[in-house]
């Protein structure tokens, strides 16, 4: 085992992680070591070989695998040690990183870390489908990773479930690669995304049901039918795949199992207005706070974080006690989710970001020390970013709490 | 390899086996360093296809197994030849120990028995323990404690590397396995002919070992059936690694009749599971997991270990115990038609399956009639695929990590398509190597994994491309 040491390591190389990076160096930061376990950089844009990113950041529109190659050019231009096929195998205490690379296994520690490994999507096992486990059930991530990287596809006629952003990108990729959606299905009551998703796969001539789900995978090796339950009706497709899309969850397993804390709202690690966990060694940027964004706002994000640790490094670790959050149901989660008195660095997470965990009507409204100091009437929708200016006395508080009244 | 070789026409076996479950994989090993000419056939498109895909992964002392059965004696021989054999084969034993919890007055009133039982069963290190020295083995169990049994040599195994190494064992010996082959008939006139699917061959010897197919079996072997396989099904949740933090010891709860009830259990490869259940069914085939049912089973997890809350679920499984209309297991000897049934081995044949091996090649005789020249055993070292011994990605070289959750490299991968019987289907390659069983489920590495894998296995991950884009 080698050690070597950093000012900043950053784990992951998506968009959020390249920012943070940038934005460091920028700043006159010294050693800034990135870690990726993948080949290339660009996280999760590099599945998606039709959508259009960097036009915030980089003033132009690229297709998802020309975006990883433009932040690898950056990274190259700002002089970062990118560290391809290292993947971090646990966090320490004391900011050292077990790391396993193909020399091996190696200790790596940083006065600061950064943690931006992204999300993934809920699994069939995770969302605990019925039925048997025959191949051909998969998730959009990994169908498109099928096409993008391997030109394969996993299924000809797959139905698909949920009806968030990604769920257009499965469909789409879907069309352009010659497969055929038997359906799309949505358990609720409404689309995630609204307005697409109810014209667009029916335009293409492809079922889009609400209220309905799959309650039966059929299949002894490869999935044959699947039984759906829309609304009272029973019934039969017959289908060779099943796509899951959606229901983003933050790959924060490193923290769970390093025995670092994990907010059960959003799924990430909890974090304050700077983007600082609970152990004020790590912070965390992009998808892996909270559910999926764009690859734009994971850019944004990392580049804000990597601004505050930037300015952070120059002092101690400053560990007061953070104050948390709360919220009410149903409400689903608040990033940041901690606040910390006294430290005002530049950058960081400037607003809460906010998102529902079900369908409701009602108001919103912001506590601080008892007294509200924000509300919004509305009706909000699952899955949707709610972002309210954060106002600077939640600074000095002891009690920040987002409450809801709803209304019937 | 031997295996892929069609065998010669006019050649005769010593020994057939019918089914490459644990219990099949094990009795070939036996036969095969006994010295017998075997061949190994399993219908499936790999081994372990049957009941011994799906199981909770202990390796039972048998402290509550029946008095004087051959199910306790045999589950005691094949756990001492275990403890003997595995570190020479690199297989893992995680040494867990397990607390048989009684939480209502009434269940801790029947752990007394519970533990004389275990006494007279041999198993003396068995005792009963307070709450508080519970908590202090096991500081993740839920308050509410009455009383429990703390069973120490109660341990955890790789339920697939075992039997696999003992299949690899019986290859290296030049014992034949055919897979996708079975067995439809068979007729004996001093010898027997077997029917099957990849034609026909000739034994002196049959064990049948078609777990829950084991009645048909014998019924298409001519025989009287003399028991009836009535599945079992079990479900399991398997929760994320986080969860090893919160439970290191297995969770038994005080067992009925019926069942040995729902475990709370870590496994081998650092997850904690819970299950299984214990549902009748006809259904031989299919073994579906049912969405209520696995929201119960993470609700009862939590119950017994509060940490348990909020961890993800990574997988769900459903396994089927070739349970018969008897309780006991019906091993059956005909040496007039030499042949011998092993059969309904329901819920300890993992356990079993080295001790049923030498119960059989005791049945059969061979060995004492000197009919063979037995072999020393040949020297295989399984894959380490268990969390508490090193695994390839800390070593150097691997190539590079495939499978991120579960860590496993390009490596471990390309050895197992290359090994002497790579994985038939992608059950099998999971099984050997764990990729894709992790939380995300394959939406890093399916892809990967179907590309890699092409053209080796049975329902490939990737479709035929026909003119897609
Ligand atoms: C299927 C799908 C479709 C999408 N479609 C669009 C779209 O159309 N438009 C849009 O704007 N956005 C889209 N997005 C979202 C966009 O891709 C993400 O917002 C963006 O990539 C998030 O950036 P990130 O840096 O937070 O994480 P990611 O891009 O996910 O990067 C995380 C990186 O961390 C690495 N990593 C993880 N764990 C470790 C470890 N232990 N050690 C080392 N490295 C590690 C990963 O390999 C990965 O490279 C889509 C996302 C998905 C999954
Ligand atoms: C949920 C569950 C939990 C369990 N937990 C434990 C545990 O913790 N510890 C323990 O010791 N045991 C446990 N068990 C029990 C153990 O898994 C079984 O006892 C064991 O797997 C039975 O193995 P087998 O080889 O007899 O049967 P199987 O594994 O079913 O093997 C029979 C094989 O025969 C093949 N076959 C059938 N018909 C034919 C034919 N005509 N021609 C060719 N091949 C054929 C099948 O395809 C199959 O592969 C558990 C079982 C279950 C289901």
């Amino acid at each position: 085992m080698t050690h070597s040491s950093s000012d900043v390591i950053i784990i992951g190389g998506g968009p959020s992680g390249v920012a943070a990076a940038i934005a460091m160096r920028k700043a006159g930061v010294g050693k800034i070591t990135l870690l990726e376990r993948e080949q290339h950089l660009g996280g999760a844009t590099r599945h998606c070989s039709h959508s259009p990113f960097g036009m915030l950041e980089f003033g132009r529109v690229y297709i998802g695998s020309a975006y990883g190659k433009r932040l690898e050019m950056e990274a190259e231009r700002y002089d970062i040690d990118v560290r391809y096929g290292h993947s971090v195998a646990s966090l320490g205490e004391d900011g050292r990183l077990l790391v396993s690379s193909h020399t091996g296994l190696e200790t790596l520690a940083a006065k600061r870390v950064l943690v931006t490994t992204g999300v993934r999507e809920t699994t069939r096992a995770a969302r605990m489908v019925t039925g048997d486990r025959p191949v051909g059930v998969v998730t959009t991530g990994s169908l498109q990773s099928y096409v993008a990287f391997h030109n394969l596809m996993p299924f000809r006629r797959p139905v698909i479930v949920g009806s968030e952003l990604v769920t257009l990108s499965a469909i789409w990729t879907c069309l352009s690669h010659g497969a055929r959606p038997v359906a799309v299905l949505e358990p609720g009551p409404h689309a995630l995304v609204g307005a697409p998703l109810n014209w667009f796969p029916s335009m293409m001539g492809i079922p889009f049901h609400r209220n309905a789900e799959i309650i039966d995978i059929l299949g002894a090796g490869r999935v044959e039918s699947v039984k759906i339950k829309r609304g009272d009706v029973i019934e039969t497709l017959e289908c060779d795949g099943v796509l899951f899309s959606g229901q983003f969850t933050p790959e924060a397993s490193l923290f769970q199992t390093s025995g670092l804390n994990v907010n059960w709202g959003s799924g990430g690690p909890a974090v304050d207005q700077d983007g600082r966990c609970e152990n004020p060694i790590y912070f965390a940027a992009g998808n892996v706070l909270r559910a999926v964004e764009t690859g734009g706002w994971a850019f944004r994000e990392g580049r804000s974080v990597g601004m505050a640790i930037a300015s952070d490094i120059l002092g101690d670790v400053s560990g007061t006690a953070p104050v948390k959050v709360t919220y009410d149901q149903p409400i689903k989660l608040v990033v940041p989710n901690l606040i910390r008195s006294g430290t005002s660095l530049p950058g960081g997470l400037k607003d809460f970001q906010l998102r529902f965990a079900r369908y409701a009507k009602g108001t919103l409204f912001l506590t601080v020390d008892g007294r509200e100091v924000w509300q919004r009437r509305g009706t909000w929708h699952p899955e949707k970013r709610i972002t309210v200016t954060r106002p600077d006395k939640t600074r000095s508080a002891e009690n920040i709490h987002f409450g809801f009244r709803g209304e019937g | 390899m031997s295996m892929q070789q069609p065998h010669p026409r006019n050649d005769i076996f010593d020994v057939a086996i019918i089914g490459a479950g644990v219990v099949g994989c094990a009795v070939a090993r036996r036969f095969a360093l006994a010295g017998a000419k075997v061949v190994l056939l399993e219908k499936g498109s790999d081994i372990l296809s049957g009941a011994s895909k799906a199981n909770s992964a202990i390796l039972h002392t048998g402290f509550d197994a029946p008095k004087g059965s051959l199910e306790l004696a045999l589950v005691q021989a094949g756990r001492r030849e275990y403890l003997d054999i595995h570190a020479g084969m690199n297989l893992p034993l995680v040494e867990t120990g397990a607390l048989v919890c009684a939480w209502t007055q009434d269940e801790a009133a029947r752990l007394e028995a519970i533990a004389e039982q275990g006494r007279e069963n041999g198993v003396t290190s068995v005792r009963l323990v307070t709450p508080t020295e519970a908590l202090s083995i096991e500081p993740g169990l839920s308050d509410g404690l009455v009383a429990a049994l703390h069973v120490p040599d109660e341990h955890v195994i790789d339920p697939w590397s075992a039997p696999l190494g003992y299949v690899n064992q019986a290859i290296a010996l030049g014992a034949v396995v055919l897979r996708q082959c079975e067995v439809r008939a068979g007729s004996f006139d001093g010898e027997w002919r077997l029917e099957t699917s990849k034609g026909d061959l000739r034994t002196k010897f049959v064990i049948n070992a078609a777990g829950l197919f084991g009645d048909y079996v014998d019924t298409r072997l001519g025989f009287e059936p003399e028991f009836q396989i009535k599945p079992r099904k079990g479900q399991f949740i398997v929760l994320d690694k986080a969860a090893s933090r919160q439970l290191k010891t297995i969770i038994l709860p005080v067992p009925n009749e019926i069942t040995k009830g729902v475990v709370v259990c870590p496994t081998a490869f650092g997850n904690i599971l819970v299950g299984p259940t214990a549902e009748e069914q006809d259904d031989r085939n299919r073994a579906t997991v049912e969405h209520d049912t696995l929201e119960g089973l993470v609700a009862q997890g939590v119950k017994l270990v509060p940490g348990l809350a909020h961890i993800p679920v990574t997988a769900v499984y459903a396994g089927l115990r070739p349970a018969s209309d008897k309780k006991e297991y019906r091993v059956i000897a005909r040496p007039e038609l030499n042949a011998i049934t092993l059969g309904g081995i329901r819920s300890t044949g993992l356990s079993s399956a080295l001790g049923l091996a030498q119960h059989a090649l005791k049945l059969h005789g061979g060995s004492e009639r000197g009919e063979f020249a037995p072999r020393a055993a040949p020297d295989v070292r399984m894959p380490n695929l268990a969390e508490s011994r090193m695994r390839d990605w800390q070593a150097e070289g691997h190539g590079e990590i495939v499978c991120h959750c579960e860590m496993v490299t390009k490596r471990e991968i390309e050895a197992a398509l290359n090994s002497a019987l790579p994985p038939g289907d992608f059950g099998g390659l999971r099984r050997r190597t764990r990729a894709g069983m992790g939380r995300c489920q394959g939406f890093y590495c399916n892809s990967r994994l179907a590309e890699m894998s092409s053209g080796c296995l049975a329902n490939p991950l990737a479709i035929e491309q026909e003119g897609g884009k």
